[in-house]
């Protein structure tokens, strides 16, 4: 399958701050990668480093087989949609001008959006079960219809690669299956999607492939399988967890509580 | 259309009043070349028209400024003078009447002082190599912006306190009534100009509402956009303060009203403001000069009627933003 996001070496972090290093990932055509980690590991660095947000330290990413730092905001924004965590704007935009924010990569500089524009907006909600959020406030709708409403945003992008921040945190139980059966949906329509999550059984349940990031290096990367066990879990976490495989055939994981 | 209307019937009122039928004739008699020098004809042309369309001018110019600045900012409590063009204005007006330079130079120094203090914000910003662009440029706006404060206050005491100090005072206050004509004129292809890039750029400004990082996911240029942004926002606000003096409060306050009718879409937004803007200082410009025997300095005006509606805003619950 096409490598359509990739790092090699890569370095990142704030300034000359350094964050993390000697990172190698590729991101495909058609699959879901996850990534893992604890708070402050650098998963949002990497990211935005990743997207060009901030500038790589060392090494290099490349986009589409383009290194990322010959591309302009307007290319990059062709090719990889960011999916941020979801948030609250400071303005009250309706949910379909949130959406069709995302048309903007398309558009010449000096142009608005179009009615197709807005139609593919409409769509996309659609698409995604909130079409009657459209007139509403983005500023009045729940943390889980925000979060869909990002992922609208970066459908209209029409870019191939999708880069998603967290976008399970502050869902509750629902809207997280929700939120990750569309990603498992995109990966199937041929997107390649990056996305960062802080629960192992997100990865379990739709990650072909899995990355597990330490104090900002890459501890382990490959199938969920491999990656995700009890012993490098512990290592990471530091906390005893038991991976197991229900009668379903799924797998799941169970930390061990102490008291 | 409102607006037509309001500027005709504030061309008609004021301490001497035209009716319809003169107004009409008035025009017509100009129109066909003929040049009488009768009472209606001064008052009408050589004061009152001025000054109606300077109000026009001035309104639409801050209140679209301050769209444009909250818009970039992020903040609805953002005004046109943010980044320090009317401080740095007003410092070039008071060392000018402190040099008592001729008015056209005084309003030249108001000119260039305004843009030159906004250049060296921004200056000062671009060198500060923050994570946050926009706070580290509000930061350097507030501490130029008091530099500036600092200087006036100087220049004030220093001034000659019969002559200068109340013509500094009056200009600080803001006022349209010595307007002519020919500052009117000089003001508008100014505005133009910065008006232009604000209305072609409409959607990426809207964009870039949504925070650097985010504007530059989608694709916009945010470095490039905010500063082509601040200069035409810049130099509206520099030309009309130049000509009116620092009159507060609208371009604060008529964004936050447009932005009630019409929602926080820039490309909506900015039209708006601008015609509520130019609709609002013509009629506070048109009050402020009938409704007592001297003349009420605008600024003091737009401050008691802009000071308690903001206050009633903010009781209202953030409802007008978030």
């Amino acid at each position: 399958m096409r490598v359509r996001l990739a790092a090699h070496g890569l370095g990142f972090g704030y300034g000359a701050i350094p964050v993390g290093r000697n990172i190698d990932i590729n991101l495909r055509a058609g699959e879901v990668f996850c990534l893992l980690g604890p708070n402050g590991s650098g998963k949002t660095t990497l990211f935005k480093t990743l997207l060009g947000l901030l500038p790589a330290q060392a090494g290099e990413v490349v986009v589409d087989g383009t290194p990322l730092a010959t591309l302009s905001r307007q290319d990059i924004a062709r090719r990889i949609a960011y999916v941020p965590q979801a948030h609250t704007a400071h303005f009250p935009f309706r949910v379909i001008d949130m959406v069709v924010m995302g048309r903007t990569a398309h558009l010449g500089l000096f142009a608005s959006p179009t009615s197709m524009d807005r139609q593919r907006a409409r769509e996309a909600l659609a698409l995604l079960g909130i079409a009657q959020l459209a007139e509403r406030e983005y500023t009045r709708i729940s943390g889980g219809q925000r979060q869909l409403a990002l992922v609208a945003r970066a459908l209209v992008q029409d870019a191939p690669a999708i880069v998603m921040d967290e976008p399970t945190a502050n869902l509750d139980f629902g809207n997280q299956v929700i939120v990750l059966s569309e990603v498992k949906r995109l990966a199937a329509r041929g997107l390649a999607v990056l996305l960062s999550t802080h629960d192992p059984d997100h990865a379990f349940s739709i990650a072909s492939r899995v990355a597990l990031l330490d104090q900002g290096r890459l501890v382990d990367q490959g199938v969920p399988e491999t990656v995700l066990t009890s012993d490098k879990l512990k290592s990471v976490y530091g906390i005893d967890v038991v991976v197991g495989r229900l009668a379903n055939g799924q797998t799941v994981c169970a930390p061990t509580y102490r008291c | 259309m409102v607006l037509l209307l309001l500027m005709l019937a504030a061309a008609l009122v004021g301490a001497y009043p035209i009716t319809f039928g003169e107004f009409i004739a008035a025009f017509g008699q100009r129109l066909t070349g003929g040049t009488s020098q009768d009472k209606i004809h001064t008052v009408l042309f050589d004061i009152r028209l001025p000054r109606v369309f300077a109000a026009v001018v001035v309104g639409a110019a801050v209140a679209a400024a301050g769209a444009a600045y909250q818009t970039l900012f992020r903040n609805p409590l953002v005004s046109p003078d943010i980044l320090g063009v009317s401080t740095g204005a007003g410092l070039g007006a008071v060392l000018g009447i402190f040099l008592s330079l001729p008015v056209a130079a005084i309003q030249l120094s108001a000119f260039v002082v305004g843009l030159a203090t906004v250049g060296l914000v921004y200056a000062i910003a671009a060198l500060v190599h923050g994570r946050e662009p926009v706070l580290v440029l509000v930061l350097a706006g507030v501490v130029v912006g008091a530099l500036a404060g600092a200087a006036i206050s100087l220049l004030k005491i220093l001034a000659d306190p019969y002559d200068q100090l109340p013509a500094i005072v009056f200009w600080l206050l803001g006022s349209l009534s010595a307007i002519r004509r020919g500052e009117v004129l000089a003001a508008v292809p100014l505005v133009l100009i910065g008006l232009f890039p604000l209305v072609v750029l409409r959607w990426r400004i809207n964009v870039l509402s949504l925070g650097d990082e985010e504007a530059k996911a989608l694709g916009v240029e945010t470095g490039r956009l905010r500063l082509v942004v601040i200069a035409a926002a810049t130099l509206i606000t520099a030309s009309v303060v130049a000509i009116s003096g620092v009159i507060g409060w609208v371009g604060l306050v008529i964004p936050h009203i447009a932005r009630m009718a019409v929602g926080p879409s820039f490309d909506r937004l900015l039209p708006t403001a601008t015609l509520l803007g130019a609709s609002y200082l013509l009629i506070v410009d048109t009050l402020a000069r009938t409704m007592a025997r001297i003349e009420v300095p605008i600024g003091i005006l737009t401050a008691i009627i802009g000071a308690p509606f903001f206050l009633w805003l903010l009781a209202r619950g953030r409802e007008g933003w978030s």
